[in-house]
């Protein structure tokens, strides 16, 4: 079963996010980088199935050189071989755009299967997945905990939780799945993976070698524009509700809700 | 412009990362419930075992994850990030315990003695010091007599990081006569008869790490476990002494270092007449200062080991930076308790805990005073 898993750099979700002096984008220099947690449970449920069906797994992520750390990671989990998209004119796309040079790449490749994260945790759009599989015509598979796939490799039975309950869904492949927490808990990228990892072919490819027009793509070509960031607001302290007796808390504490907080 | 010399490339980064990640789930949410406990689960040798965090710098041939003096260093950072240097001592006694294995050796032993501890699933400690013996090397006094198959060990180790829970002490004995020239080194499986623990030593620091003392009585050792020839035991000891002084000074670099976060943390939120801590400029001024030496003490360190790196002997000046580190790490450590004032005192607060774990920076691997001997030698003669 061959499998591809997109990939996305992310900060690290324990950096403090600063928002840069236009307050249309943050401020990178200090941030570590991360694999976006979503698409890692793709990574590790990739691996899983390779090491019951066989196959290889292909690791594509877009974004600046500095990407290829986060490709070499998933290739010392134990992924085959890693691919980045990479060009200057990249730089500020929306999801649309990824999910159109992504899949330019896709195209060439051979596979069963093909996991994003259900959404980034910077950006938190939840598009790339969708798109990707509406641009190459595959079935989509949202939100996905559990992934069984039929004995035969030609068929996947997947879980998605919907409010309280289960939908189980099958579907023929290929298909692509994006992945949600709960999926799995994805395995370290061991030391001597990591040394392995460097061995393993790592493929750089610009726009022009996957023959699309640069146009398409970057700050210009964005359908949605980023008007203005700004921090959520701070928490107010909290209050102290007075009084006597429990009767007169009460009281109180009805009085606030309705006519401070306003909620009824 | 020139290229700037740069020491973590993508691999370091890489290794970086899965050891941040292995703290933070597998050591983290438990360290001040093991710090109180006076140890850690043992499953965490399996589990850095696993992980390839206890193989970082051997070979692959024993078990080992490869990888160079960089990758170990940022190893060793991230450990510390978990705010326990007991818990990094202890995970890390293997790394002055297995070293003479890999120089003194034979390929049977290597094979025998290492893999089982690069995975974790057998601890290993160093037995030098002995009551009457710490820096005094030569003057040890545990004598191990040779018998056809077996050496007849007896007499006492101390101070012995992971010596209440280790599987095999590489121990100093002496096999000959006075002074350096009679120690060797036999590696002693702890089941033997004769070879008894005594309850955890309690210590001003380092606690979620078992210090133990070892008792030797009697105890005979397969001829087998003798590292190298006797009398080379001296050799087989020193051999590892520049790496064993990088990680300390990496170890009180980065205690600087998080006693310096902390510090600037709290004074941006502790409030005093009327104003956080960080508005007055005795507090901003003694921030800068700790910042100015925590940088300096680091950048030092990493170019000692970059020419280590590159095989140049550096005897003089590892001992130099694990001195200037842990003279930085003192007064960083002691300014950050003092910010903090009464909290620095208080055991919720991690300064305390670097305070405590300081102390013992400039004492093990060679203490201060015998640093500066080997310095003095060194410039003076």
């Amino acid at each position: 079963m061959n499998i591809v898993v997109c990939l996305k750099q992310v900060p690290d979700t324990e950096t403090q996010i600063k928002i840069g002096p236009d307050n249309k984008s943050i401020v990178t220099d200090d941030i570590k980088w991360v694999i976006n947690p979503y698409d890692e449970f793709g990574v590790e449920e990739a691996l899983q199935l390779k090491e019951k069906f066989g196959g290889e797994v292909t690791v594509v992520g877009m974004g600046p050189k500095r990407v290829t750390e986060s490709i070499r990671t998933a290739l010392a989990m134990g992924a085959d071989k890693g691919i980045l998209i990479t060009d200057d004119a990249l730089e500020g796309s929306d999801s649309l755009a990824t999910a159109k040079a992504l899949a330019a790449v896709l195209k060439d490749l051979e596979y069963d299967l093909i996991f994003t994260g259900q959404r980034g945790v910077d950006d938190d759009m939840g598009v790339v997945g969708p798109a990707l599989a509406e641009l190459l015509g595959i079935p989509n598979l949202s939100l996905i905990v559990k992934v069984e796939a039929a004995e035969d490799g030609k068929s996947v039975k997947v879980n998605r939780p919907v409010e309280g309950e289960t939908l189980v869904i099958e579907s023929s492949l290929p298909a692509l799945i994006t992945a949600q927490k709960g999926l799995n808990e994805p395995r370290y990228a061991s030391l001597p993976g990591i040394m392995k990892a460097k061995k393993k072919p790592l493929e750089e490819k610009t726009l022009g070698d996957l023959g699309l027009d640069a146009a398409q793509f970057g700050e210009g070509a964005r359908k949605l524009k980023i008007l203005e960031m700004t921090p959520p607001p701070e928490r107010a302290a909290g209050k102290i509700v007075e009084g006597e007796t429990p009767q007169e808390k009460a009281a109180e504490l009805a009085k606030l809700l309705h006519e401070e907080a306003k909620v009824f | 412009m020139g290229d700037l010399q740069e020491y973590f490339g993508e691999t370091h980064e890489m290794v970086r990362q899965t050891v941040r990640r292995f703290v933070r789930k597998e050591i983290s949410p438990f360290v001040d419930q093991w710090e109180e406990q006076g140890e850690f689960p043992r499953e965490l040798y399996t589990q850095a075992g696993e992980t390839g965090i206890l193989g970082i710098g051997y070979p692959q041939a024993y078990g080992g994850s490869g990888g160079d003096l960089f990758v170990k260093i940022a190893a060793t950072e991230e450990l510390m990030r978990c705010g326990s240097g007991g818990v990094a001592a202890g995970l890390g006694s293997l790394d002055i315990s297995i070293p003479p294995i890999l120089t003194l050796g034979t390929e049977d032993q290597k094979r025998r003695l290492i893999p089982p501890v690069l995975k974790g699933e057998r601890i290993a400690a160093l037995g030098i010091t002995e009551p009457n013996a710490g820096s005094d090397v030569a003057n040890i006094r545990t004598r191990a007599v040779r018998t056809d198959r077996h050496y007849v060990v007896n007499g006492g180790k101390t101070f012995i990081t992971s010596g209440v829970r280790a599987d095999q002490l590489t121990c100093a004995v002496r096999t000959g006569g006075q002074g350096a020239k009679g120690l060797s080194l036999l590696v002693i499986p702890s089941h033997l008869p004769g070879y008894a623990v005594s309850g955890k030593l309690r210590k001003m620091g380092w606690w979620a790490s078992d210090t133990g003392q070892i008792f030797l009585d009697d105890c005979r050792v397969p001829a087998d476990n003798l590292l190298g020839a006797e009398g080379q035991g001296f050799y087989g000891i020193m051999e590892n002494f520049q790496k064993e002084r990088l990680q300390l000074a990496v170890m009180a670099n980065m205690t600087a270092r998080m006693a310096l976060e902390a510090s600037i943390r709290y004074a941006r939120e502790r409030e005093a007449f009327g104003r956080p801590l960080s508005g007055f400029q005795v507090t901003r001024h003694k921030l800068v200062d700790m910042a100015t030496q925590v940088e300096v003490s680091q950048e030092f360190t990493y170019r000692v080991a970059a020419k280590m790196e590159a095989g140049k002997n550096q005897f003089k000046e590892i001992s130099m930076a694990k001195n200037f580190a842990c003279t930085i790490s003192d007064k960083v450590t002691h300014d950050a308790v003092q910010i903090h004032g009464g909290a620095g005192y208080m055991r919720e607060y991690l300064v305390e805990r670097l305070y405590r774990d300081n102390r013992i920076l400039s004492i093990g691997g060679g203490t201060q005073e015998i640093m500066k001997e080997i310095i003095s030698k060194q410039i003076l003669n």
